[in-house]
C-alpha cells in the first residue's frame, strides 16, 4: 500500500481558516464542509454544503474560492477542487472558482464588480461583535464606558474574544498594537468621542446578537436539511 | 380571539399564505428552483415545535380546509392578512397570487385581509395590473420580494427609479402600507442583497407610506434596527423571529425581542405566523407565555407586558389596516396608541 502524501487532518486544518463572512465563523464547525478527501498524488476534493439551496451566491462564492485558496497553499497538495452541492447557482461558482475567474467573470452579465468591498462590510460587523464580547466582559469586572472608551488593548485581559478580535481588526487594516484604543469606529479606526459611547456600544451588541441569531437559524436549517443530530440551543 | 388568565387577545396574523407549491404548478425547466424554493421552507418549519411539522406533501399543497382549521379554528386568529408572493418563473399559476388568495377568501368574508404585490421591472402592463388589483380586491397593502427573479434580472431595490414609479402610483391608489421582504439575489450579485438602506431611503422619501419590513431584515436585524430608529414609518413585521426562535433558539428570541423593544419599540413590532411554515397556534400560545429571562445580560432589556402583547399581537396591525376591533379587546386609555409613529425611542 502506497503511504499518503498528505493527510486530511492539514486540509481540515486548513479549511477552518475559512469563514462563512457573514456570520464570521469557521465554515469547519458550522458543518459545511460535507467531504474532505486526498488521493496518494495530493489531489484533493472538497465537498461544501449549506443551510438552503438558496443562499446569497456571493457568499457562497466568497468560501467556495477561500476554500480553494486555503487547499492550495497546504505542503504536498497538487490539486485542489471544491465542489459546492446542493445549491441553485452551484455550477456557476465552482466552475468560476475551477477556472480562477473571479466573480464577476463567473456572474457574467449579473455582476459589475469582485467582493473585496462587500467582505470588508462583513469584516466590519464582526469587529463590532468582537467589540461586543470584549467590552461584556470588562464591564462584568466593573468596568464603565468611560473607561470603556480609554482603554487600550494592551490594557484588556488576555482572552480569546481579544485574540479574535485583534485578528478582525489586523485583516481590516486597523491598528491593533498595545496601544491601540479598544473602541474605535470599524469603518475609519477613528476613536468614540464620549457623547457617543453608548450608542456605539448598543450597536456593537445589536451586530453580536443578530450574528449569533443567523448562526443558530443556519445551522437549524442545516440539520433538518441533511438530517443532522444535535441540540437545538 | 386567545384568552388567557382573564386577558383578551384580537390576533391579526399579519403574514400568511395560502400556496401551491405541489409539483404540478412547477414550470417546466425550472423544477429545481420551485423544488428547492418550497424544501427551503419546509425546512424552515423544521424550527418549529415537532408536533406541528408537516409531511413535504402536504406543506407543498394544503387546502382551504386546512387553512381555516389551523388559522382560525385552532390558531386564535381573528383576522389574517395574505401576503402573495407570485415568482411566476417558478411556479406556473404563481406561487401565491392576490386571485388565489381571494378565491378561497370570499367565502369566508371579513375574515381575510387581501394584499397585492407589484414587481416595478413590469413596466406600464404592472402598474394596470396594480391598479386592476386595488380596485377589485381593495387592497391596503403590497407585499414586495425584492429578489424574485424576473426575465434575467435577479431583483431590485426600492431605489430604482421604476421602484419610486410604482410606489407613487400605489400611493395613488391609496395603498398604505408596504410590506418589504429581502432574498438572497439582486442586482448586481456582487452587492448585499439583504441591505436594507433602500427602505431607509424609500421612507425617507414616502412619508405617507408605511413601510413593513418582513422578518424584521433578518439576517440583517442590526441594520434594520438602526434604520427603524431614525424613520418614523418603518415597522418590525416579527415573522420568523416567533417562528424561528421561539422553540429553537428561545435565548436568541430573547435577546432579538429584547433588541427591538429597545431600537424599535412595541408599537411597531407585528406578529405574522408566515403560516404555511408555522402554523399561529403554537407562536400565539406561546408569545402570551413568553418573559423576557430574568439573568444578568437580559437586564437592560424593555420588558414586554400584556399591553405590549396585545398591540404586537393585533392592535397595531389592526391600526394600519382600519381592522375594527370590538370593545373588549382595546387597550386602557393609559396603555398608549398601538402603531403610533413617535414610539421608537432610545432609552438610555
Amino acid at each position: 500500500m502506497t503511504a499518503t502524501a498528505v493527510s486530511t487532518t492539514p486540509l481540515l486544518a486548513a479549511l477552518g481558516t475559512v469563514r462563512d463572512p457573514e456570520l464570521d465563523e469557521p465554515i469547519t464547525s458550522l458543518g459545511f464542509v460535507a467531504a474532505c478527501t486526498v488521493s496518494p498524488g495530493g489531489d484533493a476534493e472538497v465537498r461544501l454544503r449549506l443551510p438552503t439551496y438558496f443562499c446569497a451566491p456571493n457568499f457562497a462564492y466568497l468560501m467556495v474560492a477561500d476554500a480553494y485558496d486555503a487547499l492550495t497553499a497546504v505542503p504536498g497538495v497538487r490539486t485542489a477542487r471544491v465542489l459546492l452541492e446542493d445549491h441553485f447557482a452551484a455550477e456557476a461558482i465552482n466552475g468560476g472558482v475551477a477556472a480562477q475567474a473571479g466573480f464577476a467573470q463567473s456572474f457574467d452579465g449579473e455582476a459589475v464588480g469582485e467582493l473585496h468591498d462587500l467582505r470588508g462590510d462583513f469584516l466590519r460587523k464582526a469587529v463590532l461583535a468582537g467589540t461586543d464580547q470584549v467590552c461584556r466582559g470588562l464591564q462584568a469586572d466593573g468596568a464603565d464606558r468611560e473607561r470603556l472608551r480609554t482603554i487600550t488593548l494592551g490594557e484588556v485581559p488576555p482572552s480569546g474574544a481579544l485574540d479574535r478580535l485583534r485578528q478582525r481588526r489586523a485583516e481590516l487594516g486597523l491598528s491593533v498594537g498595545d496601544d491601540a484604543l479598544l473602541l474605535v469606529d470599524p469603518a475609519t479606526g477613528d476613536p468614540v468621542a464620549a457623547e457617543a459611547v453608548p450608542l456605539h456600544l448598543r450597536r456593537a451588541r445589536v451586530t453580536a446578537i443578530s450574528l449569533d441569531a443567523n448562526g443558530g437559524i443556519c445551522r437549524g436549517m442545516l440539520r433538518r436539511r441533511y438530517d443532522i443530530p444535535g441540540e437545538e440551543d | 380571539m386567545y384568552e388567557k388568565d382573564g386577558e383578551k387577545y384580537f390576533v391579526v396574523d399579519g403574514h400568511m399564505h395560502y400556496w401551491n407549491a405541489a409539483p404540478d404548478n412547477w414550470v417546466p425547466g425550472a423544477e429545481q428552483y420551485a423544488k428547492g424554493w418550497i424544501e427551503c421552507f419546509h425546512a424552515y418549519q423544521g424550527l418549529g415545535p415537532p408536533e406541528t411539522h408537516w409531511s413535504l406533501e402536504h406543506f407543498q399543497k394544503y387546502s382551504e380546509d386546512d387553512l381555516m382549521k389551523d388559522v382560525f379554528e385552532d390558531g386564535h386568529v381573528d383576522v389574517a392578512i395574505f401576503q402573495p408572493t407570485y415568482l411566476k418563473e417558478w411556479y406556473s399559476e404563481g406561487f401565491n397570487t392576490t386571485e388565489r388568495n381571494a378565491l378561497m377568501g370570499e367565502k369566508h368574508p371579513g375574515k381575510f385581509v387581501y394584499n397585492t404585490r407589484f414587481d416595478p421591472r413590469d413596466g406600464d402592463a404592472g402598474l394596470d395590473e396594480l391598479k386592476r388589483n386595488v380596485e377589485r380586491f381593495g387592497s391596503k397593502g403590497v407585499k414586495l420580494y425584492t429578489a424574485e427573479w424576473n426575465a434575467g434580472s435577479r431583483g431590485y431595490k426600492l431605489t430604482d427609479p421604476a421602484a419610486y414609479r410604482y410606489l407613487e402610483a400605489a400611493q395613488n391608489l391609496g395603498i398604505k402600507n408596504i410590506h418589504v421582504h429581502k432574498g438572497p439575489t439582486i442586482w448586481p450579485l456582487d452587492k448585499d442583497a439583504f441591505d436594507v438602506s433602500d427602505v431607509d431611503h424609500a421612507a425617507t422619501d414616502f412619508p405617507g407610506l408605511n413601510f413593513i419590513v418582513e422578518h424584521v431584515g433578518l439576517p440583517r436585524i442590526e441594520d434594520f434596527c438602526f434604520m427603524a430608529t431614525q424613520e418614523p414609518n418603518v415597522y418590525a413585521g416579527l415573522a420568523v423571529v416567533i417562528g424561528g426562535l421561539m422553540h429553537a433558539r428561545p435565548r436568541f428570541m430573547a435577546k432579538v425581542m429584547g433588541e427591538l423593544l429597545f431600537w424599535v419599540g412595541e408599537d411597531k413590532m407585528i406578529f405574522g405566523s408566515d403560516y404555511a411554515i408555522w402554523e399561529p397556534k403554537w407562536q400565539v400560545e406561546g408569545f402570551v407565555d413568553w418573559e423576557m429571562p430574568a439573568a444578568e445580560e437580559f437586564s437592560d432589556y424593555p420588558r414586554l407586558g400584556i399591553a405590549g402583547k396585545k398591540k404586537i399581537l393585533g392592535l397595531n396591525a389592526a391600526k394600519l389596516y382600519d381592522i375594527p376591533v370590538p370593545a373588549e379587546f382595546q387597550l386602557p386609555a393609559d396603555a398608549g396608541t398601538p402603531a403610533a409613529r413617535d414610539d421608537a425611542q432610545l432609552v438610555d
